[in-house]
């Protein structure tokens, strides 16, 4: 028996990315059926596995108190090489294969605005939420505005202004979040609010941001719209870590005094 | 080739990505500016023009389709690997800020749509596989 469980993990060790694969499969095998049988169809097997990944994700960070996931259990490390930033790229520009430039161009001043439109949104409904909890420094209101951008900006922004710790920390949580309620609400809340469309997309991108979250999402509600919405929402995380420390704290400044 | 598909993918990434540090260091930031939306618009564009001038053979294009094909689990790959616990234990703040964000997003999808006029995915044979 003990044979048996070392000799598994040495392949998995050497075949991380093989196994990933399988796994992979599995969850899609699974997701699919569960899809088809048991909800007929009401959810779609992507968005079914979106769901399943992050339960695993859940169980991997309870089981070991990493930050990454299942992947951060041995069998699974596989996972953070298939899912890190490496592949989502390669493959995210594998999906531009086939888009349509001229629904790029269409939606291309719509697509820059949502990007200014979505960071103003992320950045008052955070500084808010702060504020209510108490918070009334310039430096934390802005750091935790940034993180509700993305948990990328949260700390970039607040090591800019120097922000304490525990704040930087809840700007990340604010951001991984949004991130993650981005993968499993928009399959659901796509239709009622008009995300069916190339143009819908690309605003959509900009105004969510988060090419990981904006990707997933949409993926799982259609993936034709995928190049759509990741290319405005690759500018999302730039243009927050440009406009977050110096316009938004000035905002913030002029607004609290200090 | 089957590899050329992967070098038009690889080329268009590399310069997309060089192209973004390059605006993020203009711009006065360490971070890569729109670096794969770039890659992106250039792999559409250097694709139409292969095409257009007939050298974009099966195998090439098969070479781009399987890693398109791929994007899903690859998504499926990134979801499980999320720090979840992070997300749960920033308390009430966290949820507010980051849940309020998103549907305040999900609000403004239709007015900026309108501003792009019409647009639609009607099926050309490009649909991608849901799994």
């Amino acid at each position: 028996m003990d044979f048996f469980s070392t000799t598994i993990m040495k392949i998995v060790g050497s075949y991380g990315m093989v196994t990933t694969f399988a796994v992979l499969g599995i969850m899609t095998i699974i997701a699919t059926y569960l899809s088809k049988n048991v909800l007929k169809g009401r959810i779609d097997p992507s968005a079914l596995a979106v769901i399943m990944a992050l339960i695993l994700a859940y169980i991997g960070g309870a089981a070991t108190g990493g930050k990454r996931g299942i992947s951060d259990v041995t069998f699974f490390a596989g996972m953070g090489f298939v899912g890190g930033g490496m592949w989502l790229n390669y493959t995210l520009i594998a999906t531009a294969y086939g888009a349509k430039l001229e629904e790029l161009k269409k939606a291309g001043l719509a697509g820059g605005l949502a990007l200014v439109v979505g960071t103003i949104i992320a950045f008052v409904v955070g500084a808010l939420a702060a504020y209510a909890a108490g918070y009334r420094d310039a430096v934390s209101l802005t750091t935790i505005g940034a993180g509700a951008a993305t948990f990328a900006v949260g700390p970039v922004t607040g090591a800019a202004l120097g922000a304490t710790s525990d704040v930087i920390a809840l700007s990340i949580a604010a951001g991984v979040v949004k991130s993650v309620s981005v993968m499993i609400l928009t399959p659901f809340l796509a239709k009622p609010f008009g995300l069916t469309t190339p143009a819908a997309a690309m605003v959509y991108g900009g105004l969510v941001g988060t090419t990981s979250g904006t990707s997933a999402g949409l993926a799982a509600t259609d993936a034709r719209l995928v190049p759509y919405g990741a290319t405005t929402a690759t500018f999302y995380t730039g243009f927050g870590c440009l406009v977050c420390p110096s316009i938004g704290y000035f905002a913030v400044l002029a607004l609290t005094g200090g | 080739m089957v590899i050329y598909g992967l070098l038009i993918m690889s080329g268009c990434l590399v310069v997309g990505t060089f192209l973004g540090m390059c605006l993020g260091a203009a711009l006065g930031i360490s971070a890569n500016v729109g670096g794969v939306g770039f890659g992106m618009l250039m792999l559409l564009l250097v694709t139409r023009k292969m095409q257009d001038k007939g050298l974009m053979d099966s195998k090439t294009e098969q070479g781009i389709l399987f890693w398109r094909a791929m994007f899903i689990p690859v998504v499926i790959a990134l979801v499980s690997r999320q720090n979840v616990i992070a997300a749960l234990s920033g308390g009430w703040l966290a949820f507010v800020a980051g849940l309020g964000a998103v549907f305040l997003c999900f609000v403004f999808i239709r007015p900026l749509t309108a501003l792009a006029g019409e647009s639609s995915l009607d099926d050309d044979g490009t649909k991608l596989p849901a799994e």
